[in-house]
């Protein structure tokens, strides 16, 4: 895992300092509410329904036993008790105090975290393969690069006041398990031949993606960028957005829109332009740098052990099948440790439950940890022979819930339970379909399916991408739902189509069952969902639902 | 009736215009009529309360203060998913009072 | 002298360089274009920089307005000049604020004329915000400050 030198650690420290002092004049009236917003957000300091919001970032999803510990004496002792990981691989506190707010980031401080850049239109935490270094079908570990972006885009001069949000994701498999191409800008590391005969790595650049109001898929703009102007690549891409990103309409301004609007031949055009004039200003960081990182993600002293696991526990067996995916190495698996026990709120853990993922993780997987897009934690590196002994402290905690991709793994957004721009409540929904579709035993049939509601159109529980997707619309000050299908956020990446009329909470319950039962009825082979909609088209679906 | 509403400019807490003051509990909230968006500015000056705006509410036969529109009655008592975490820990009616 | 745009010496709260602070007519970055004999031009949000580069050597001062300090475009302005080798006065004028001051320092303004007087205290700690940086922009150019990352490899 990456650790901070000193430099890291003076940035973060001096960030803190600077905050303690804009949140000091704030509340001795130095400035206005709007003029703190913008600081506050810069720190991932939101105010939501019931109080201030934080969010702090995990870069890449990676943390150690001690950060994880950290974030759960921290929703002990400043929030109530708990935490809410979220798709975009950060932990959101949801009651917090603006006095404490600065000795909060002090205490992430200590331990290598912060809150920089989590909000605001800036560059966000950048994000990737919560199994990266641990896939059998990964390239290379893609985190170096990740890691190489986020010193680059911290504190960026120019892109700090951008038209909007902007999020990158980082891959290195075909398989993407990070939304990649849902992304302001998705990077996939690859390998292509070069002109000597050998090989070489470098990055494929995906720009214009996201979801919100006007989901889009980001086309691919540039198939091979060699590693050694990565950054001066990607600074390219944002000085076109900066300068001509849309700032008349905030609903018009993410650069999905702009690549939309100038086409994507003539953003790209645009941004090679630039690109060649940025390779002569010389804004690449040195290449040692990038080896400098790389050995902080290096493979742990990995032991040759048993292969495969003892059976004879019908539910210990269920939740192999399931919560794990396989490892690079032959006697290990990554573990995936569910916060989406029946009945529960998807995403999220009490400080008792992260220590407890945290010495779990200590003890069974080399001292690291994964957050999910998918609200869930992961143990990248557990030996196939610990996994019982895992499993069994597991579920002794509630979080063993056997159910990653499906039906009950759904992503649900913080919704109008907390979120002060929904339109009606994420959370409820999602118990109400775990507790049924555990109780019915409907869960396995369905095999892979992945649900996803948002509590407004702009989508953080990914809708857009769903198997199924739910998104929640105020129909005259009542709670109203649409359903969509056949979206996916995958390598097979597809935005899902609206069912037709929206139903009320319970009949949006009944219309997932119905949907369901047309799958199966419908569904040939080993088809999911996902495949069987595709092939059958939405007609089955909506006379099944409206017929 | 006209009832104001905001978040506590250090606590972030919820709170409500009485009169006087801001308190936690809806039930204190007053009908602030035309002079609203007045109290509004002047709270806003005095830094006490963050954002504070107008909502439409009406006062029930028992003196209680129902919030027109869900949002500001979940932001009156807490998350419906927490029902441990809200104002009214001990009710198991009073989810039913937000939906 | 009557002149709507642009701000006057008197206006410059900071200013980092040693020469004659320019006062003359400010115009727009068209009439800049059109005017042989303008020297001082005013850069408005949505204005490409880059319809300057042929006069930049007649042109001693550029403002770049920030109508609200939320559209950073005048960031980008800024930068581009400054690495197409302009050398005279970059001025940011407008919604300038505390918050905003290094950055715009880090891209190559190096006077500030802001709408409303900042805290000279304020100010001071906020130019010295950062010891190291991590990514190139103006400051670094031509290794007069040194990248965080070119520091680890020294
Ligand atoms: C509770 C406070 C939150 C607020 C105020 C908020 C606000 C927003 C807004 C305004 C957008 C739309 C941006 C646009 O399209 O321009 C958005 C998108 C998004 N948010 Fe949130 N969000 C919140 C919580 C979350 C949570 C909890 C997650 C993760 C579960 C999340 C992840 C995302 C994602 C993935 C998107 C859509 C992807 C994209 O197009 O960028 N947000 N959020
Ligand atoms: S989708 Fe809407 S309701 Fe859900 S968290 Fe995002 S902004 Fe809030």
């Amino acid at each position: 895992m990456y650790k901070y030198d000193n430099y890291d650690q003076q940035m973060v420290d001096a960030r803190v300092e600077e905050f303690r002092d804009q949140a000091r004049r704030r509340l001795e009236g130095k400035l206005t509410e709007d003029q703190f917003k913008p600081l506050r957000l810069m720190n991932g300091l939101y105010l939501q329904l019931h109080a201030y919001m934080l969010r702090v970032a995990i870069p890449y999803g990676t943390l150690n036993s001690e950060q994880m510990i950290a974030l759960g004496d921290i929703a002990d002792k400043y929030d109530r008790g708990y935490g809410h990981f979220t798709t975009r691989q950060n932990l959101q506190y949801n009651w917090i105090k603006l006095e404490d707010a600065a000795d909060i980031l002090a205490d992430l401080a200590k331990v290598e975290m912060h809150a920089i850049q989590t909000s605001g239109n800036c560059i966000r935490n950048i994000s990737s393969d919560h199994f990266a270094g641990a896939a059998h079908d990964e390239l290379v570990d893609p985190r170096p690069y990740a890691e190489l972006l986020r010193q680059w885009s911290s504190f960026h001069p120019e892109f700090t006041y951008l038209p909007r949000k902007f999020k990158i994701a980082v891959i290195a498999a075909e398989k993407d398990r990070a939304a990649m191409r849902l992304h302001d800008i998705g990077i996939q590391i690859v390998k292509n031949d070069a002109k000597d005969g050998g090989s070489e790595i470098g990055a494929r650049f995906f720009v214009g993606g996201g979801m919100g109001r006007t989901p889009m898929v980001a086309p691919m703009i540039r198939d091979f960028v060699p590693l050694d102007q990565l950054i001066t690549y990607a600074e390219a891409c944002l000085r076109v957005y900066n300068r001509y990103g849309r700032r008349d309409n905030k609903y018009k301004a993410r650069i999905k829109i702009l690549v939309h609007e100038l086409g994507k031949d003539e953003y790209t055009r645009q941004v090679e332009e630039e690109f060649a004039h940025l390779l002569k200003q010389g804004v690449e960081p040195p290449r040692e740098e990038l080896e400098r990182i790389k050995p902080y993600f290096s493979d742990p002293a990995f032991e040759d052990g048993p292969k495969s696991v003892d059976r004879s526990d019908p539910d210990f067996a269920v939740w192999v099948d399931r919560n794990t995916h396989r490892h690079k190495h032959d006697s290990y698996v990554s573990a995936v440790i569910s916060l989406k026990p029946v009945g529960g709120i998807p995403g999220d853990a009490t400080g008792e439950q992260m220590r407890l993922m945290a010495r779990l993780a200590k003890q069974y997987s080399f001292d690291e940890l994964r957050i999910m897009h998918t609200q869930n934690v992961v143990l990248p590196h557990v030996k196939i022979g610990d996994l019982h002994a895992l499993w069994t402290e597991l579920e002794a905690a509630g979080l063993g819930s056997p159910n990653m991709d499906t039906i009950e793994d759904m992503i649900a957004c913080p919704g109008l339970d907390y979120c002060s721009l929904a339109n009606a409540r994420s959370i409820p929904l999602a118990q109400r379909i775990s507790e049924r579709f555990d109780a019915s035993g409907k869960t396995s049939k369905l095999g892979e399916l992945k649900l996803k509601i948002s509590g407004c159109i702009n989508a953080c529980g990914h809708h857009h991408a769903g198997h199924i997707g739910i998104l929640g619309v105020d129909r005259k000050g009542v709670e109203n739902y649409q359903l969509s299908l056949g979206g996916s956020e995958a390598e097979d990446v597809s935005l899902a189509k609206i069912t037709g009329p929206g139903f009320t909470e319970d009949g949006v319950i009944e219309a997932v069952d119905t949907v369901t039962n047309v799958y199966l009825a419908n569904k040939q082979g080993e088809e999911r969902f996902l495949d069987t909609y595709r092939r059958i088209g939405m007609e089955p679906f909506k006379e099944a639902l409206y017929g | 009736m006209r009832v104001l509403t905001g978040n506590d400019l250090k606590t972030g807490d919820v709170v409500w215009w009485t009169g006087e003051t801001w308190s936690r509990h809806v039930d204190e909230a007053v009908d602030a009529g035309e002079r609203a968006e007045e109290i509004l500015a002047a709270e806003e000056a005095a830094r006490r309360v963050n954002v504070p705006y107008v909502i439409e509410a009406t006062r029930e036969e028992d003196g209680s203060v129902r919030p027109a529109h869900i949002k500001d009655r979940i932001r009156a008592l807490g998350p419906t998913v927490r029902p441990d975490l809200t104002l009214k820990p001990k009710d198991p009616e009073a989810i039913d009072w937000v939906i | 002298m009557d002149n709507p745009l642009g701000t006057s010496p008197d206006d410059v709260q900071f200013r980092f360089r040693d020469d004659e602070v320019a006062d003359h007519g400010t115009v727009t970055v068209d009439a800049c274009c059109e005017q042989t004999n303008a020297t001082a031009v005013r850069i408005e949000p949505g204005d490409d920089a880059r319809v300057l580069l042929p006069h930049l050597d007649r042109i001693a001062l550029v403002e770049v307005n920030f109508p609200t300090f939320g559209d950073g475009r005048g960031y980008s302005a800024a930068r581009i000049l400054r690495e197409e080798g302009y050398t005279g006065e970059l001025r940011a004028v407008g919604d300038v604020g505390i918050d905003q001051l290094s950055h715009m320092r880090r891209c190559g303004f190096d006077a500030f004329a802001p709408d409303t007087p900042l805290d000279e205290e304020d100010a001071k700690r906020a130019f010295a915000t950062w010891e190291n940086v991590y990514q190139h922009a103006v400051d670094t150019r031509g290794g007069a400050r040194r990248t965080i990352p070119e520091l680890r490899h020294e």
